[in-house]
């Protein structure tokens, strides 16, 4: 049982990490006011570039950096579109969505002599190395150093958001972008940084999957996990803090899928694998009403027009 | 404005340039991996109106993403996003099969009774979204796509349930073969219709050799419908008041909250007919084990947005993306290149058709040289400035 | 006029145009320091442009600008508050839930290493600056927890703690009730002795009188000349604003109130954050009489005209029309008892700006059979009766009847609205600001459309932010405050004070 337990907080903690920088793509973007749905396409191209760099390096490092700057790469069409153009952050997000898969197979076909997945590639090491607490009943709780990095990621946030100038700047572009503009505050240099940053995190979510949980790009190592944590952003009030606690919560569901799964029980593995899903909108009924957006997420700033 | 001027504001304009651009940037993606960009376009178009029977399948392909197109398009009309046009096909083709195995009635019955099936499936799952949207203001792209998921584990569960499963195959059993809607079908498999096949083999690579069915015919219609409902209707036009701006439409008398879930009910059940027809129309009549999402979702989307929202106009732009999905196919086979770039290409289409900027842009270029030599100064309602008191 | 040291701020030949749009035709200004220099023009005359211009928010096409004698080049808002600029914009440009600390360092951040703000110091300095104007500020609370007045105060001092020598001020007079408009007046002449040099763009005639020592005309974008305001008077400036003489005073004859048809008995609304708003709040309004409700915006003006549309639902109490419940029906329901209302943000309630003109004038109506039947809808119909309109009430341009709503001017719209309210003959009428953003010939076709009404019979409900117009145009005048109302009387049977008092809180004397 109690061994249950601990292999239960261990899977949940490796489960909710790609969430987690997701959920961290998300708040970052929304704060300064641009809706980014693309998160998903974003994580999609990170999982593929992690794999690829680590396994050319041979350095899964290099694959996780390759990942973030991939990710914001992908995410500068998302910023030109939305801030430049003031186009639909919904259609342009989706776009990404749809562009993102494409590259990221095509890439892959183009790097791995036609097949759909990559090799097994080097993986991120874990916070104890690899036989850390091995053969103890606490052996997951040997987390991978990317569950790590995104509780770091997230403390910084928090501090960065409401303890320095910049997080102020960032918060008053989401909620009132023409003021920020009238104190000459650059409102489409800021939203340009935060989808940029935005872009980054989601490729290291992708990354956290693909080089750190399994070790290889496949067609569905990112499904459906960017969505989830648009979701998780919601749930947690657009705070890095209740981000980070409501990927938790989504990991939890999809840990005990496995734990599940993996008993004799008698619900089948296709109706398990639906709870993180069903466990979103069920949440999001209990918890949608109490959280209010940026006042400006989503509506693009046009210089003049207020 | 001058004719240019007009025809640069257009939405044709817009959708030509996307297009256009989007063939630009795969050309570049090919190029830079080595591939060239002018044989891939000839293979593509190649692979999709080369022969009498690929035209057929493209007619085939367009089928699906037609509805699923006129359905984005509806709802995005109306202010909806169904971004859930794929779980709500998948239901529709999981309810479909599932009527359709376990009833045999003569046709005409067995064949209304199997589509609406999977109409009920997806106006049923659009609905929820609505009324998620409606009742706790939960916006619908995140439930969609988690409705989405869940109907692709329903499908797989059901493919392998006991009631349904096909033994050693990966697919459920086959609908009784009363519910099949191909042109023709059993015409054409008799010795009259061989017999008389055999002298027209166009006709004749065309029904032997694909599935042509109805479906399309059927969708050309729906999407008739569709534009009726929004255009001449007292539903329609709350729907889109409802869409433009919600708080007017209270304030109207408009039930906001009815309009969203009927919007979404309606939207869903153009893509539950979609699933049903492609089970009725194409061989193997049933549901597979599914690995990831088909895209029909997606894809109506690019159908919907590249149509700028127009049902009607969704009509062309499914041909234009089933003869590039269908015909993309061939890239591969006959070059080694990625089918994938045609991914690429559609997912670039609908980015640049999400940027109000650039044939605008050159209207206004247009629009500037000519006022430069005009050179008239009006205020903003036409009228002649006051002169100025000295 | 030669550039000079003696003037603050000088603008000469500033064209500024958007498309094929001229905003601003070659305007000239120049504001002597130390003095309040008024800029009085109608609504979309240039007035706002033009300091947006000075702010650096826009850029002129052509034409200089002096500050102190020196030409200066503005480009951005950063310059211009370098330059010694600041601007209180008529939307308040403050983040909501910031406090007013964090709203006037934001830009200008007090920092310690590294970018890590320094709160305690931010606020000291605040605090000096709150100490030595003397403004009533908390430096702690949340912008949407205190009054407009104060709001409007954080703005002045977010100028001020940039360190500006000129203050724009953009209608600052349009939301505060006639006490606030009082202090800020002394604010005004306070800011003035200590050197400061203010520019207040307005189209009230009023206050330019008692405030301004300069008076700078724009008509459509183009400068009419500046006047010494303390030779002249209202109907010179009047006349010089709209380009013809315009009568100020409201027109009508004494009315003759018939049967009650809108009675509220004890109603109790709340707000979407679950406020009460409306506080078992009693008014009758007759046939054939206008009631004015005076008070200053967020005193349940918005809950009370959401509850008798049915727009929200009511705690309790009853509102009757014509001895008919409808209270928690539906809007429909409202409709259906011909009550018509003229909502207070046309944009947002009044009209589908995307729909097209006879779209728009077939709101509500579209569901009755009028326009086809069955669930058919006829469009050429809908078009027919647009045109009737069209003619009727002068909505220009003419023939706009498959234009977009959101082509027409703020004027035309309002009109709109007005056509779609006044022939549907209604029982109720409510105008709910109706005369908000208007310009002075709009603004004296709503007055004279609602007296029009009166006189047809229709009980007339008055709700307007502007003490004036409530005065004017009312033969009973109601006073709202906390959601209650506070005091009734007949036309002319009190004055401005008494008012702004209860407006206020405050008892009548």
């Amino acid at each position: 049982m109690f061994e249950n337990l601990i292999l239960l907080i261990g899977i949940t903690l490796m489960y909710s990490t790609p969430l987690v920088f997701g959920g961290l793509a998300g708040v970052i973007s929304e704060r300064s006011g641009v809706t980014n749905i693309g998160i998903e396409g974003m994580m999609v191209i990170g999982a593929v570039a992690g794999a690829s760099a680590s396994y050319f390096s041979g350095n899964p490092w290099i694959g996780f950096l390759a990942a973030g700057a991939c990710g914001a790469l992908i995410a500068l069409l998302h910023a030109v579109a939305s801030v430049s153009f003031a186009a639909d952050q919904t259609i342009s997000g989706v776009a990404i969505n749809m562009l993102a898969p494409g590259l990221a197979l095509f890439a892959c076909r183009r790097f791995f002599d036609g097949a759909a997945m990559s090799p097994i590639a080097p993986k991120l090491p874990k916070i104890l190395g690899e036989k850390g607490l091995a053969g103890t009943a606490y052996s997951s709780l040997n987390v991978n150093v990317t569950t790590v990095l995104a509780l770091l990621f997230t403390v910084a946030m928090w501090f960065v958001l409401y303890k320095t100038k910049w997080g102020l700047r960032v918060r008053a572009v989401g909620e009132h972008p023409a003021a920020a503009d009238t104190l000459g505050i650059d409102v489409y240099k800021v939203r340009y940084v935060c989808v940029l940053l935005s872009g980054m995190f989601a490729g290291f979510g992708g990354a956290s999957m693909t080089i750190a949980i399994i070790s290889q790009f496949t067609q569905t190592a990112i499904s459906g996990h960017g969505f989830i944590a648009m979701a998780a952003v919601i749930f947690g009030k657009w705070t890095p803090f209740g981000a980070y606690g409501a990927c938790l919560l989504f990991g939890f569901t999809q840990a005990l899928v496995v734990m599940l799964g993996g008993g004799d029980f008698v619900i089948p593995s296709q109706i398990l694998s639906m709870l993180p899903y069903a466990m979103t909108i069920i949440v999001l009924i209990l918890f949608v009403g109490r959280s209010v957006a940026p006042k400006a997420d989503g509506v693009p700033y046009v210089k003049g027009s207020r | 404005m001058s004719k240019l001027e007009k025809f640069l504001r257009g939405r044709f304009a817009a959708a030509l340039m996307a297009v256009l651009v989007g063939f630009a940037i795969s050309a570049v993606v090919l190029i830079a991996a080595g591939y060239n960009p002018i044989s891939a376009f000839a293979a593509l178009f190649h692979g999709a109106f080369g022969r009498p029977k690929y035209i057929a399948n493209v007619f085939i392909k367009a089928t699906p993403i037609l509805l699923t197109g006129v359905s984005v398009a509806f709802a995005f009309k109306t202010g909806l996003f169904n971004i859930g046009a794929e779980g709500q096909y998948i239901l529709g083709t999981v309810l479909a099969t599932i009527v359709g195995v376990k009833l045999n009635l003569p046709m005409p019955l067995q064949v209304p009774i199997v589509l609406a099936a999977g109409i009920l499936g997806g106006a049923a799952l659009g609905a929820f979204v609505g009324w998620l949207k409606a009742h706790f203001g939960i916006h619908e792209v995140i439930t969609s796509i988690m409705c989405n998921w869940i109907v692709f584990y329903l499908c797989n569960y059901v493919v392998m349930s006991d009631t349904f499963h096909k033994p050693n195959s990966s697919s459920a059993l086959a609908v009784n073969p009363r519910s099949y809607t191909m042109i023709l079908g059993n015409w054409k498999k008799s010795d009259a219709g061989k017999e008389f096949l055999s002298n027209i083999p166009w006709l004749r690579e065309i029904l032997l050799k694909t599935d042509l069915n109805y479906g399309f015919i059927i969708a050309v219609l729906i999407a008739i419908l569709a534009s009726i409902i929004l255009t001449r209707t007292k539903l329609g036009y709350e729907l889109r008041a409802v869409g433009f701006n919600r708080d007017a439409a209270r304030f109207s008398g408009i039930s906001v909250e009815r309009n969203i879930v009927l919007s979404m009910l309606i939207a869903g059940a153009f893509c539950g007919l979609a699933g049903a027809l492609a089970v009725t129309g194409i061989a193997p009549h049933t549901i597979t084990l599914l690995a990831g999402m088909e895209g029909y979702g997606f894809n109506g989307m690019s159908v919907a947005f590249i149509a700028a929202c127009s049902p009607l106009g969704c009509i062309p732009a499914s041909i234009l993306f089933a003869s590039l999905i269908y015909g993309g196919m061939s890239v591969q086979q006959t070059m080694g290149a990625p089918s994938d770039i045609i991914n690429i290409m559609i997912g670039t289409i609908v980015f640049f058709t999400a940027l109000p900027g650039l044939t605008p842009v050159l209207a206004n270029m247009v629009a500037k040289r000519r006022k430069d030599q005009e050179n008239v100064r009006v205020s903003k309602d036409g009228t002649p400035l006051p002169e100025k008191e000295v | 006029m030669e550039a000079s040291p003696e003037y603050a701020v000088q603008m000469h030949g500033i064209l500024k145009t958007f498309g094929q749009f001229t905003a601003l035709d070659y305007v000239d200004l120049d504001v002597k320091k130390q003095t309040v220099h008024a800029i009085l023009g109608e609504n979309g005359a240039g007035k706002t442009t033009l300091m947006n211009i000075l702010y650096g928010l826009y850029q002129a096409d052509e034409g200089d600008i002096f500050m102190g004698g020196e030409k200066v080049s503005i480009t951005n808002p950063t310059e211009a508050i370098k330059h010694g600029i600041g601007m209180v914009h008529q939307h308040f440009m403050l983040v909501e839930n910031f406090t007013v600390t964090e709203n006037i360092i934001l830009g200008d951040e007090v920092c310690g290493a590294a970018g890590v703000l320094d709160m305690a110091r931010a606020r000291k300095e605040v605090m000096e600056l709150v100490n030595e104007y003397g403004f009533d500020v908390d430096p702690d609370a949340k912008i949407q927890d205190i009054t407009v007045g104060m709001q409007q105060r954080v703005e002045i001092l977010k100028a001020l703690y940039r360190g500006a020598e000129v203050l724009i001020l953009d209608e600052p007079t349009a939301v505060l009730t006639p006490q606030e408009i009082e202090k800020l007046i002394e604010i005004m002449h306070d800011l003035i002795a200590k050197g400061k040099t203010i520019i207040i763009i307005t189209h009230k005639l009023k206050e330019i009188m008692q405030s301004a020592d300069e008076c700078s005309i724009i008509r459509r974008g183009v400068y009419m000349g500046t006047v010494d305001v303390h030779q002249s008077n209202e109907t010179e400036l009047a006349s010089k604003m709209v380009g013809r003489n315009v009568n100020l005073t409201v027109e009508k004859t004494p009315a003759h109130p018939g049967e009650t048809v809108l009675s509220i008995r004890d109603l109790t609304v709340k707000d979407d954050r679950g406020i009460e708003q409306v506080r078992g709040l009693n008014l009758d309004v007759r046939a054939g009489e206008i009631v004015g409700i005076a008070g200053i915006d967020g005193n349940g003006q918005q809950e009370l005209v959401d509850a008798i549309t049915n727009i929200v639902k009511a705690e309790s109490g009853s509102i009757k029309i014509n001895g008919e419940e409808i209270a928690n029906t539906t809007p429909r329901n409202t409709y259906l008892k011909k009550v018509a209302t003229i909502p207070s943000d046309r944009h947002r309630w009044g009209l589908v700006l995307p729909f097209t003109v006879s779209e728009n004038t077939a709101l509500e109506r579209h569901a009755d059979d009028e326009f086809g039947a069955g669930i058919t809808l006829d469009y050429d119909k809908m078009r027919e009766y647009t045109t009737k309109l069209i003619k009727e009430f002068d909505i220009r341009p003419a023939g706009s009847e498959d234009e977009r709503m959101s082509g027409l001017s703020g004027g035309n719209q309002q009109k709109a609205i007005i056509a779609r309210m006044v022939t549907a003959s209604p029982n109720l009428l409510i105008a709910f600001q109706p005369t908000r953003g208007l310009d002075v010939g709009a603004i004296e076709f709503v007055h004279k459309t609602l007296i029009a009404e009166r006189d047809r019979g229709a009980a007339i409900l008055l709700i307007s932010f502007e003490l004036d117009e409530v005065m004017d145009v009312s033969d009973t005048i109601a006073v709202i405050y906390h959601g209650q109302i506070t005091g009734t009387f007949a036309q002319g049977t009190v004055d401005e004070n008494q008012l702004g008092l209860l407006m206020a809180g405050g008892e009548a004397k």
